[in-house]
């Protein structure tokens, strides 16, 4: 079943998840210069593209787990879906820059250097930077697929920082901060521990690991 | 600005309620029928002009009564507009005691004697760096303390909201860490302030529940948690009463907190604000001291540190 879902994901394209990604940030800009977004859509759409950019970091998180736990191979999306995090998170500054803080340097500046709830937001988008620039063919090559991997490590940082970034900016404690927090801090609790299995077993010796192999 | 000094003007004189309540009918057609009713039922609420006013265009009745903090019904601000009608209203009754001469039990309308109302157009300032303008329909507060007798000894007033976890699904959550009923307080001298009114309604008629119905507080020169809503006590004390969100996080909410664009929140600037209703592109305006009603209120101050009591 697994398999066969492996092997029809294999026959699609990537391209159309850079146009599906798109058509979100489109239509909140329309909603938002119609006036359609309630009574405060600066607000509204600020947080939409912050959101949405949080959701597809958490998604590339999903994407190695899937394939171990569950099977299902969709590595040849990540790279999409990386990308359009990106993206999103710098709609979501764009849109904070010109819309919400108007331009208004030294406010901008003041808030960069003393809120932390905005530094640790700005320091997510400038990990995510090296990653989106290196998300290409030539950069694996040009990097070497271990390096490449190493760099590509931001990406935890970088959306532990984001969901700290939503919690640390609501008032009071509601659930949706902190459920993406408990989502993003599951996932990389998962990877350390693997991280951890495999290191152990590649400081083990080759006859203990060939027993290993016996009793799983 | 050329002040209007021809016959008083209502909301009604710009659309005559039975136009718009026609053209709703009209465009929601019968599936909206219920609201239409309810609408048609509400009474309209009279209420004379006041000094107090200023002199700005209210934000639309919509924005006013679908962006709302009350966390009571939920985080997000629809949620009170969603949820809110639940809220059972009526009937309604307000304790009034602690160190007053003549505590009691009072109905929303002994508190707010319809004949007694005023209407007062005030700036409306949330900590969370927005604005509106909202016409309410009030009474001074001071006027209510005054008929409860406050004894010598009185110093501060709490506020207490109505605790009702099976109409308020707030109060239920796990989530949020606040400790429920929310309550409030003043210095008695900032209760007795003619500024600060017990509002009963907005826009010519009863308070919708998500803005506070039946009966709230509106302290116009303070962040807007301060002007609790839905009461059910009213207690006259000695002693600085606790208050919800001073208790959560003190630094970040004292208890006076009185808008001030020179003493941020420890988590955003308080310098500008966001006027709601203006629109994507509209400017942002500068925050004033006291929001606006530094004449009328500095003195309450004079000689404290504001940075100190924020």
């Amino acid at each position: 079943m697994i398999d066969r879902l492996n092997m029809a994901l294999r026959r699609l394209p990537s391209w159309p998840l850079y146009i599906l990604g798109a058509v979100p940030a489109i239509a909140w800009f329309r909603l938002a210069l119609l006036n359609r977004l309630g009574a405060d859509p600066v607000r509204a759409l600020e947080h939409e593209y912050g959101l949405i950019a949080l959701q597809l970091l958490i998604a590339a998180l999903c994407i190695t787990p899937l394939r171990e736990i569950v099977g299902l191979n969709l590595l040849r999306f990540r790279r999409a879906i990386g990308q359009l995090a990106f993206v999103y998170a710098l709609l979501h500054f764009i849109v904070w820059l010109w819309l919400d803080r108007q331009f208004d340097w030294p406010r901008i500046a003041e808030d960069l250097l003393k809120r932390p709830y905005i530094i640790v937001g700005f320091a997510a988008l400038l990990l995510l930077l090296p990653l989106a620039l290196t998300s290409t063919d030539s950069a694996i090559r040009r990097l070497g697929g271990a390096r490449w991997r190493r760099l590509h490590r931001l990406a935890y940082p970088a959306t532990l920082l984001a969901g700290l970034h939503f919690i640390w900016l609501v008032k009071a404690w509601p659930a949706e901060p902190l459920l993406y927090g408990a989502g993003i801090v599951l996932l990389l609790a998962w990877r350390a521990v693997r991280s951890r299995r495999k290191g152990a077993r590649r400081a083990m010796p080759q006859k203990f690991r060939a027993n290993e192999k016996k009793l799983s | 600005m050329q002040r209007w000094t021809g016959p008083k003007l209502t909301y009604a004189d710009v659309t005559p309620k039975a136009a718009w309540l026609g053209r709703r009918a009209f465009i929601a057609g019968a599936a909206a029928l219920p609201l239409a009713t309810r609408s048609a039922a509400a009474a309209t609420l009279q209420g004379k002009t006041s000094k107090w006013s200023i002199d700005e265009a209210p934000t639309s009745k919509a924005d006013i009564t679908s962006y709302n903090n009350y966390y009571e019904f939920g985080f997000d601000k629809e949620d009170p507009e969603r949820y809110a009608g639940k809220l059972t209203t009526k009937p309604w009754s307000v304790v009034i005691d602690g160190k007053v001469g003549r505590p009691g039990t009072y109905g929303v309308e002994d508190l707010a004697k319809p004949g007694a109302l005023e209407e007062r157009i005030y700036r409306l300032r949330c900590v969370e760096a927005w604005s509106m303008v909202i016409p309410w329909i009030g009474v001074p507060l001071a006027d209510v303390i005054a008929r409860a007798e406050p004894e010598p000894g009185a110093k501060y007033v709490a506020f207490e909201t109505v605790y009702r976890p099976d109409e308020m699904p707030g109060q239920r959550s796990v989530f949020g860490g606040i400790d429920w009923p929310y309550v409030e307080g003043l210095r008695l001298d900032e209760a007795m302030h003619p500024l600060t009114i017990l509002a009963t309604g907005l826009y010519g008629e009863p308070l919708p529940n998500q803005n506070g119905a039946p009966i709230r507080l509106v302290v116009p020169w303070k962040y807007g948690f301060k002007s609790i809503k839905s009461i059910v006590r009213i207690t006259l004390t000695e002693k600085q009463p606790p208050t919800t969100w001073n208790q959560l996080q003190p630094r970040e909410y004292g208890f006076y907190a009185n808008v001030n664009p020179n003493v941020s929140h420890p988590r955003w600037s308080q310098a500008t604000e966001r006027v709601i209703g203006a629109g994507v592109f509209a400017p942002r305006r500068d925050t004033e001291l006291f929001n606006g009603y530094a004449d009328a209120v500095a003195g309450l101050y004079s000689g404290m540190d504001l940075r100190k009591y924020y």
